[in-house]
């Protein structure tokens, strides 16, 4: 038997890589997968206590943040795509225009 | 109420034909042919013609006392009431109403009559110039103008048409607009003519304002009503006004120096216009005010002087004249102060009846010299005629029985008139009558100056107009020959009845003459006997035929002689020869005097108002504004850019942070949520202890 | 140590392992390749939880759906010369640090909560059947948020569609 507490340190572990991810790469696409990374490492979490009190509502939660990316890559990829078009680059530090 | 003679209940018709052919002329003349328009022209002048000899029948068939007739087509101007100068309240009433009476149609038919004349003389005489819809439109317009005038059954309606015809006649003389003397010699006649027209409407409003009614036919009652006495000064003040407005329509001393410059316009006009219509007006309107005049003997005192005086001194003009038409234009005005002499001692029907017969010689004369020019390509100057009476038969006759007419030969029209107005001067003051006689000499001297220096002697035309010489077209001849007939026959209708004639003409105009002044002004009597009569009439014939016989002995017989007198008498043949300098006189007394107002007003308008008004408004606005401007600059905006300076500096940290990276921002999230959990640690550990 | 810890061990390190390689490959498509890796290893942790169609559906919504967009745009967008640029911006180190740092404090939380966070966990000896126990959540109590999901899938669908498409 598994204790809970170490499928909060394995989401630890993935929560963090996916922060680092986010805030060092300069690749866009690389950052969105990130964030994949780190809805997945919240949804270990919820599955974990889910099964921890034999109840199905942590799955269910689940289920939404898996839509939620869903949604968001869709949203987030034709951002990329669309940016692309129009500035010829993917990286994110070249994104600058929400300057003053 | 029985029904109306036909043509009595149609006098209002009589204007209007030439009314309407005007109008088509004005607006569509530039699209129909000459001949159409000739046609046109005339026909309506006739037309209103036939309506005045029906007018005229009617007139004659009703009992001496009933010959008045008054068509009112409807009320002009509904003022209302209002107070008189003497408290009373009258009610205002300015109709357009027509008047026929006798004296009005003997005005309407020598009006038509002449008129028609001289339309078929202008069909022949300006066939050949531009402008021809133009010219007879404008003609069309002064016979409308002329008959409202002599129609007009009251003051108002009068003065209408009398400013009708000051701008016919403005548009007329200017006819040639593109010769600068021509417009001058137009906008004199408007000018001075509006000096006297001025006079005639105060003359109006005292009327007016003083006896309630501007009608003609309540004028007299109206003066009775009032009792007004013999020599009122307000009525002196009204008929001095009048005849203010009559010296400057009837170009009388002062007013008479537009006259002579009229005659730039084409030479029918001169006839129609300024002499035998027009100038007339304001023998007509004396006239046909007589009533007041008869209370004011100062007023006629005034009226026969400056007749007789303008008689003299225009004659004295006309005698050293070397243009044709000038010759006549001083004769002109010295006949019309012959009609005011007339009516200035009271012959008010004497003076019609001269004006009657002078609209026949005069127009004849002009009609006549309209030939001569026109047979000599247009010149004007006697010095450059003579000897046409052989090249131009008809002309020669016309113009030759037009100057007897005129000098005053028996028993030609001029004879009969004059001696009447000589006779009645006589009665009334001797002196007047002296003027009178040896005004008469004069005119048969000058008359018979232009017939020598144009008709007779040795030719001076020049060469190459020499072959040209032609006898006018039958238009031209035709009125030139009815015109002669009347010059002739024009005076029997009223017979002196010394030669046991009957005097119908001036039974038949006594009743105009509402108060019989012998009545009211006691008579002055010479040797009225029919001895002295015929007296009279002697002397004037052998002074009229020496003045005759002079002028032939002068301008036929030696001809040298004109030039030594003129040398023997250099100054004052100088002084004669310049008009007097009146026109220089007037120059520098009036005309530059007004000019040196305008050029002051025009100084003060460009120093004070301009300069010191208008562009100092615009310099104190300009100043403000400047003043304003810095404010703005330094002040407003200082403070705005001062605020968003401060902002500015301030906001450097923040700046900073803001630097639109993506990451960056996460980054500070997640250092917020390091201080996050840093909070929620301190607070754990203090819940815990 | 049963067949379930081993199971457990191997796929968490598996996970973290590819999460890592995933974080630091230049190339975009190996790093996807890894995220693949580490969805595929958290799928089998669902499984090893008893979560069934979680675990189905983490392997065919994300595995297949999720990243074949994610590929798909990489072709598309792919340039040669992103492998020559530097991969980590400016504020790598102080970004890793904080990192670090907030692992740190998450670490102290869950050691501190350790036993007062989780009571004794009592797992019932008979779970309900997984699949039915979700439909039965998913459709009762949570038909609302269900319905305003499938909305907002609706409203991120069109939001994709017009980003991507080229300017008419």
């Amino acid at each position: 038997m598994v204790p809970v507490d170490h499928y909060l340190w394995l989401s630890l572990a993935l929560f963090t890589i996916g922060v680092i991810g986010v805030l060092t790469r300069r690749n866009v696409i690389i950052i969105l997968m990130s964030i994949e990374l780190i809805l997945n490492a919240v949804n270990i979490n919820l599955v974990a206590f889910s099964h921890m009190f034999g109840n199905v509502d942590g799955q269910v939660f689940a289920i939404f943040i898996i839509t939620d990316a869903a949604a968001e890559a869709a949203v987030g990829l034709g951002i990329i795509l669309a940016f692309f078009r129009n500035r010829e680059t993917l990286l994110a530090d070249e994104m600058d225009m929400l300057k003053w | 109420m029985s029904p109306q003679p036909y043509f009595l209940d149609h006098i209002w018709l009589i204007p209007m034909f030439p009314l309407v052919t005007a109008a088509v002329m004005l607006f569509y003349g530039r699209r129909l042919s000459n001949q159409i328009v000739s046609w046109l022209c005339s026909g309506s002048v006739f037309i209103s013609f036939i309506y005045s000899v029906g007018a005229f029948f009617q007139i004659v068939a009703r009992p001496s006392g009933e010959r008045i007739f008054t068509k009112i087509l409807f009320e002009w101007i509904p003022a209302g009431t209002y107070h008189l100068l003497d408290g009373r309240i009258a009610k205002f009433v300015a109709d357009w109403g027509f008047q026929i009476d006798p004296l009005s149609c003997v005005m309407v038919l020598v009006v038509t009559g002449v008129g028609f004349l001289i339309h078929v003389y202008s069909t022949g005489y300006m066939a050949h110039e531009g402008g021809y819809y133009r010219f007879f439109g404008y003609l069309n317009l002064f016979m409308f103008s002329m008959l409202m005038l002599v129609l007009a059954n009251n003051l108002l309606l009068l003065f209408v048409g009398w400013e009708g015809v000051g701008t016919c006649s403005y548009l007329l003389i200017g006819f040639y607009f593109h010769k600068k003397s021509a417009s001058d010699a137009g906008k004199k006649a408007f000018i001075v003519n509006r000096i006297g027209d001025a006079g005639f409407l105060l003359g109006i409003f005292l009327t007016s304002a003083l006896l309630g009614t501007i009608r003609f036919v309540e004028i007299g009652p109206a003066l009775t009503a009032g009792g007004f006495a013999i020599g009122d000064p307000r009525i002196t003040a009204i008929a001095l006004l009048f005849f203010v407005g009559a010296t400057g329509k009837s170009a009388q001393i002062p007013l008479y120096v537009w006259l002579p410059d009229a005659m730039e316009g084409p030479t029918p006009v001169s006839a129609l216009i300024h002499a035998a219509t027009m100038v007339t007006a304001g023998v007509y309107m004396v006239t046909r005010t007589n009533a007041i005049y008869q209370l004011s003997p100062k007023a006629m005192g005034v009226v026969a002087l400056v007749g007789a005086i303008t008689a003299l001194f225009a004659a004295s003009m006309g005698v050293v004249q070397n243009d044709i038409k000038k010759v006549l234009a001083y004769s002109t005005v010295s006949q019309l102060g012959y009609m005011f002499l007339a009516c200035g001692v009271g012959a008010f029907t004497a003076g019609i009846f001269h004006l009657m017969t002078h609209a026949f010689f005069k127009g004849l004369l002009f009609l006549a010299a309209g030939s001569v020019i026109h047979a000599v390509s247009g010149e004007q100057d006697m010095r450059k005629m003579g000897a046409l009476s052989k090249k131009i038969p008809v002309t020669y006759w016309t113009m030759l029985i037009a100057a007897l007419a005129i000098a005053g030969i028996f028993p030609f029209a001029g004879f009969i008139s004059k001696d009447l107005i000589l006779g009645k001067a006589y009665e009334k003051d001797a002196l007047l009558w002296a003027i009178g006689y040896f005004t008469a000499g004069m005119t048969a001297f000058y008359m018979f100056r232009l017939i020598f220096m144009t008709f007779h002697g040795t030719s001076r035309v020049d060469h190459e107009v020499e072959h040209h010489i032609h006898e006018s077209p039958k238009s031209m001849l035709v009125p030139l020959v009815i015109l002669a007939a009347l010059s002739f026959v024009g005076g029997w209708i009223s017979w002196p009845e010394i030669f046991g004639g009957n005097s119908h003409f001036i039974h038949f105009l006594s009743s105009v003459v509402a108060v019989p002044h012998e009545a009211r002004i006691e008579p002055v009597k010479g040797p009225g006997s029919e001895h002295g009569e015929i007296f009279l009439m002697i002397l004037s014939e052998g002074l009229v035929i020496l003045g005759i016989l002079f002028a032939w002995f002068l301008y036929v017989k030696r001809t040298d002689l004109p030039q030594k007198i003129a040398n023997s008498f250099g100054g004052f043949y100088k002084l004669v020869y310049n008009k007097y300098y009146v026109d220089q006189l007037y120059d520098a007394l009036f005309v530059n005097r007004a000019k040196d107002l305008g050029l002051a007003l025009g100084a003060f308008d460009r120093n004070v108002i301009d300069g010191l008004g208008v562009n100092g408004a615009g310099w104190l606005t300009r100043s403000i504004s400047k003043v304003s401007m810095w404010w703005d600059t330094w002040i407003v905006d200082g403070s705005v850019r001062l605020g968003a300076r401060i902002v500015w500096i301030f906001s450097y940290p923040i700046r900073l942070i803001q630097d639109g990276l993506v990451q960056s921002y996460m980054l500070l999230i997640v250092i917020g949520l390091i201080g996050f959990f840093g909070y929620y640690f301190y607070m754990a550990r203090h819940a815990i202890h | 140590m049963g067949l379930n810890s081993i199971l457990f061990y191997f796929f968490a390190a598996l996970a973290v392992v590819s999460a890592i390689l995933m974080v630091t490959r230049r190339n975009i498509v190996h790093g996807a390749v890894y995220l693949i890796t580490t969805l595929l290893a958290t799928a089998g942790v669902f499984l090893l939880l008893q979560a069934e169609f979680l675990f189905i559906t983490q392997v065919i919504l994300y595995v297949g759906g999720i990243m074949v967009l994610f590929v798909f745009v990489i072709m598309l967008v792919n340039l040669d010369v992103s492998l020559l640029q530097y991969q980590f911006n400016r504020q790598r180190f102080v970004a890793g640090a904080l990192a670090l740092a907030l692992a740190a404090q998450l670490f102290i939380v869950i050691k501190m909560g350790k036993t007062s966070l989780f009571p004794q966990a009592r797992i019932p000896e008979v779970l309900p059947k997984n699949t039915e126990a979700v439909a039965d959540a998913l459709f009762g109590r949570f038909m609302l948020p269900f319905e305003i999901a499938s909305i907002l899938l609706l409203v991120a669908m069109i939001g994709a569609v017009v980003m991507a498409k080229r300017r008419v």
